[in-house]
């Protein structure tokens, strides 16, 4: 019984192989969106918490000595034996070959994560596979191992005894080796560590891996010459990249839904073809049970093999696009992802699972409807597509519920949770919708219809309307998801400029290390900058919870770029008076403070002057004047700075200091440079949005595509007295152009401002509830009719197929339609 | 008896009230027998060969087929008996459309697991489907669309055939060979058939002849 009923079933998709390439590139095609974006997300995070850990330097507290000198050995020593999880690093700058390298020194043992390498950088063949013993002693040496980025690595190879081994992991004129190597290289040569009052070898700094256990013995016993330093300024990789993946995900998440309405209309479509087949059956003597068992286990081999293809394009997408991503996220954030792709269980699992997942949502309907079929109905298939008008108001009525509860959720709502809710309701309410509100479209033009052609293409095309509709939804989810991303993304873009002009105001960031040599390089500075300003910050209490307090100097650099929320009359003389702080927007939003609050800083009642915008910071943060902050915080030594001079004189300067001061690439950092690279690499980023806004537009277009091949067929009886009463078959093909150019054009129309809203809900809602901070919105009109012609493009294309068969199609095809006994 | 029905009652609910449909009928037939059950439209025949078949239920009465009390049996019991002991020949053919000539003979026999190559062979030889083997429903004509149908239902050797009206596409010609075909091989194979028909000089061919009026065998 279950092989001959099961052949029956694949009978139909052997018979259709067009409708079974279509269930399988949609549901892959989904999966492929998704699994992409997970593998792009996956890999940059792994990259992030390997460089993490190989550097040690992002989100990973520190132990410096007081005096800003290297960490004597002894301190080390009695950290570990008590127990501290710390790992030393040695850090210098040396010239080597006649060029300058950072040189960072790192203890495998203790921090035992090494780059990842690539291949040799003297053009050897590539390593053989090594175990984790042979890789340490090779690190180890003698001569020892060194990691390097691809630029730094050839010369360095040519002047280093040591085996250089290429690693994206690594910033550009600098390698990474074992300490006792960096010492050894650093004494060697031309060394210009931070200072010359420790041994050799005594590491710049602990970087703490754990944090310490409960009862361990506290820091100030066991090495009161060091001091804990959280990681630097709370803009880490994390806070500002998890935006980017967020959005990311949505933008995977979205694709995949785009997908799954071609499925649901590819499974829709297979179950009501083969409704008369399962009457048949049923009739037959095939329970009820086998028939829903046998097209479940149908369906779970489609999604394996369309999970399968689709996790392999989704690899092939994300290799494509991962190494403009790696290179987005380096450049802007900072962040060190690799740009090589690896094959991750996580991902591939939830490829398949995504896959599954989308058959089981996508076919719940159509099995529903089989659970239901009455095996006693009219012999005739009912047209799967042809939904009645009381169908349709009701969906619309669901709908428009959906769009109310998105509404409360966004309004009301707080969190993640209601912004997603409020995201979902809204593509859910707007695809539900849709339908209906074409049909009223429609129905006001046939009113106003002059003719019996035009007339009967506007009734025609209304009846076509229900079969169109999932084609049609999906379109607008595509388009609304491309025209809310890229408002989005246009939004962050216009807003991290600003940000970065903030941030990067001055033309050179140093850290002299020590508070000894910053006084001599400032004395050294002087006259040869038109400003020094001190960059200084530390920890303190916000309302009684753990914040960052950065001191301000009364500067025209401050009051002309700080991004300041709202009015700023007054703000900055206020503060240079110590007669309040400002605050960052994050503290602001959650707190529920504003200017003319008071707020208690540090256990003392202070009051809010004005509130700034922080992009990617997630802590909370308060700025008090230079004075008060060095008035509150005596001891605290001033290393860093922040150099105001004519852009020109910048590269010379730069230069000098190098020279003068041994200042490494860490230490020294032009910042007109960096923000010049930052914003070209940004730009890369809309070249990963721009091929994935192109992949759910192709996907949409499929979906028009399948449903316009699907009725055409089941149009002809519609279409042959037309063609009977002297309509050529070339201008019916014509009319089908036109006709679905019309939906498309309806269908943009209405995507526009869901895309609007659903960008509004990002930036407003989900950006907030998860990083704490709010992008403006700004419009992107340029954009709409972009994504307005790439619609008609797609419906055109999707139409032209479908136009083309009906233009040639023969006569006798049509006369089928007049003949009684079929 | 391979069928006996007891004052069966079968009524729809429609837009202007109840309407009775089947009235405490009663109705048997014997193993190999051939029965015509005719009536006007509407007035039940239908009706009654779904009953009989377990696609629907009477609202009272009992219909034994086989021995088998199908008023008693639950939906996978009913489909087993339309799977293992009746027959369905429908007017509207229903042939498997994705399945070819030969796949669809064999269907029904191979789903009850009791496929019979030879007699297979025979029945497509008979009704004259070996040179169709290979095309699709959708490139046969109606007679040859309905002769298959029969030898899909015959090719399983149920003990009782339910036809409806299996010759209603067919013009008089066609007709008359197709039910000449179907009585010939029912009679070889020993199976008993309830046709129903409109027609009255198709009825007078069959062993015996039923009509059905106002709910009830007249």
């Amino acid at each position: 019984m279950w092989r001959a009923a099961a052949g029956a079933l694949a009978s139909h998709w052997r018979r259709h192989p067009g409708q079974a390439a279509t269930l399988l590139l949609g549901l892959a095609l989904a999966t492929a969106l998704w699994t992409g974006v997970q593998a792009i997300n996956s890999e940059a995070r792994a990259s992030y918490d390997r460089a993490a850990q190989v550097v040690s330097q992002e989100n990973r507290p520190v132990l410096r000595a007081r005096d800003g000198g290297p960490v004597p050995l002894a301190d080390y020593v009695a950290l570990r034996r008590a127990g501290w999880a710390v790992a030393p690093v040695l850090e210098g700058r040396a010239t080597i070959g006649g060029r300058g390298v950072s040189l960072i020194g790192l203890d495998p043992l203790s921090a035992p994560v090494l780059p990842a390498a690539t291949e040799p950088a003297d053009g050897a063949d590539p390593l053989p596979e090594e175990d984790g013993a042979t890789a340490l002693a090779a690190f180890i040496g003698p001569p020892g191992r060194l990691f390097a980025a691809p630029g730094t690595a050839g010369w360095l190879s040519d002047a280093v005894p040591q085996q250089v081994l290429i690693s994206e992991d690594v910033a550009p004129g600098t390698a990474i080796g074992d300490i006792g190597t960096v010492a050894d290289l650093l004494a060697g040569v031309d060394d210009t560590r931070d200072s010359d009052a420790g041994g050799r070898g005594d590491p710049s700094r602990l970087v703490l891996i754990e944090d310490p256990p409960p009862g361990a013995t506290p820091l100030s016993a066991l090495a009161p010459g060091l001091v804990r330093g959280e990681p630097e300024a709370g803009a880490g990789i994390g806070g500002l990249t998890g935006s980017f993946h967020l959005n990311l995900t949505a933008f995977g998440l979205l694709s995949f839904t785009v997908g799954l309405f071609i499925v649901h209309g590819a499974v829709g479509l297979a179950f009501e073809q083969r409704r008369g087949m399962f009457r048949t059956l049923r009739a037959l003597g095939l329970t009820r049970r086998a028939l829903a068992l046998l097209l479940a286990a149908e369906l779970a081999l489609a999604a394996t093999l369309a999970g399968a293809a689709g996790v392999a394009l989704g690899y092939v997408i994300a290799a494509a696009l991962l190494p403009d991503v790696a290179a987005t996220l380096r450049g802007l954030y900072g962040a060190p992802a690799s740009g090589a792709l690896a094959l991750r269980p996580g991902w591939i699992a939830a490829g398949f699972a995504m896959a599954w997942l989308g058959t089981a949502l996508a076919s719940t309907q159509a099995l529903w409807r089989l659970a239901r079929l009455p095996v006693l109905s009219g012999a005739q298939p009912r047209a799967w597509a042809l939904a009645s008008g009381t169908a349709q108001a009701r969906q619309a009525l669901a709908g428009l519920g959906a769009l109310t509860l998105a509404g409360i959720a966004a309004a009301a709502g707080d969190g993640l949770i209601a912004g997603f809710a409020a995201l979902g309701g809204l593509l859910l309410g707007a695809a539900l919708v849709l339908p209906w509100l074409l049909a009223q479209g429609l129905a006001a033009a046939q009113s106003r219809a002059q003719g019996p052609l035009a007339e009967w293409f506007w009734a025609d095309t209304r009846q076509q309307l229900p079969g169109l509709s999932l084609a049609l939804m999906a379109l607008m989810l595509a388009l609304a998801a491309n025209i809310g991303v890229s408002t989005m993304v246009g939004s962050f873009r216009a807003t991290f400029t600003g940000w970065l002009d903030q941030r990067l105001a001055a033309e050179i960031y140093l850290d002299a290390g020590t508070e000894a040599r910053a006084q001599q390089i400032a004395a050294w500075l002087d006259p040869r900058v038109n400003a020094i300003l001190p960059q200084v910050w530390t920890e303190a209490r916000l309302d009684g919870r753990p914040a960052q307090l950065r001191g301000l100097a009364d500067h025209a650099t401050y009051r002309e770029t700080w991004p300041l929320l709202g009015s700023r009359a007054g703000v900055w003389d206020a503060l240079a008076r110590g007669e309040g702080i400002l605050v960052n927007e994050q503290f602001a939003l959650r707190s529920g403070t504003g200017p003319g609050d008071t707020v208690t800083l540090d256990g003392r009642a202070a009051r809010v002057l004005a509130v700034y915008s922080d992009y990617g910071n997630p802590l909370a943060e308060a700025a008090v004047s230079l004075d008060a902050f060095t008035a509150a915080h005596p001891d605290l030594p001033v290393t860093r700075f922040a150099l105001r001079l004519p852009p020109a004189e910048v590269p010379a300067l730069m230069e000098a200091l190098r020279d003068l001061f041994g200042l490494g690439s860490d230490a020294l950092r032009d910042q007109a440079a960096l923000k010049a690279l930052s914003l070209a690499i940004f730009e890369r980023t809309f070249a990963v949005t721009g091929a994935l806004n192109v992949l759910t537009l192709g996907v949409a277009a499929l979906a028009m595509l399948t449903s316009l091949l699907t009725l055409a067929a089941q149009r002809l009886p519609q279409v042959a007295p037309i063609w009977a009463a002297g309509l050529p078959r070339a201008r019916l093909g014509h009319m089908e152009l036109a006709r679905a150019a019309l939906l498309a054009l309806g269908t943009a129309a209405a995507a526009i401002p869901v895309g609007l809203a659903l960008a509004w809900v990002l930036l407003a809602v989900v950006n907030v509830a998860a990083f704490g901070w709010r992008l403006p919105m700004q419009v992107f009109p340029a954009d709409w009719l972009r994504l307005t012609a790439l619609a008609l493009a797609a419906a055109l294309a999707a139409s032209a197929l479908p136009a083309r068969r009906l233009s040639r199609r023969p006569p006798a095809d049509l006369l089928k339609v007049f003949a009684s006994d079929r | 008896m391979i069928l006996t029905i007891e004052a069966v009652r079968k009524s729809f609910a429609g837009p202007e009230g109840t309407l009775s449909v089947l009235d405490g009928l009663d109705l048997t037939l014997a193993e190999g027998a051939t029965l015509a059950l005719t009536g006007e439209s509407g007035s039940g025949k239908s009706t009654l060969l779904t009953l009989i078949a377990g696609l629907d239920a009477p609202d009272a009465g009992r219909i034994h087929v086989a021995g088998k009390d199908v008023t008693a049996l639950d939906d996978a019991g009913r489909a087993a008996l339309r799977r293992d002991t009746v027959g369905l020949v429908f007017q509207q053919f229903n042939l498997i459309p994705s399945l070819n000539v030969a796949a669809n003979l064999a269907f029904q026999a191979r789903l009850s697991g009791r496929l019979d190559r030879a007699w297979l062979d025979e029945v497509t030889a008979r009704l004259g489907l070996a040179e169709l083997a290979t095309r699709y429903p959708e490139q046969l004509s109606g007679g040859q669309q309905q002769r298959v149908a029969i030898g899909r239902t015959l090719a399983a050797r149920p003990a009782l055939i339910l036809a409806d009206e299996p010759t209603g596409n067919l013009d008089e010609a066609a007709a008359d060979r197709v039910l000449a075909l179907m009585l010939e091989l029912s009679r070889d194979s020993g199976v008993a058939l309830l046709m129903v028909t409109h027609s009255q000089r198709l009825a007078g061919r069959l062993d015996r002849r039923a009509h059905l009026s106002r709910g009830r065998i007249a």
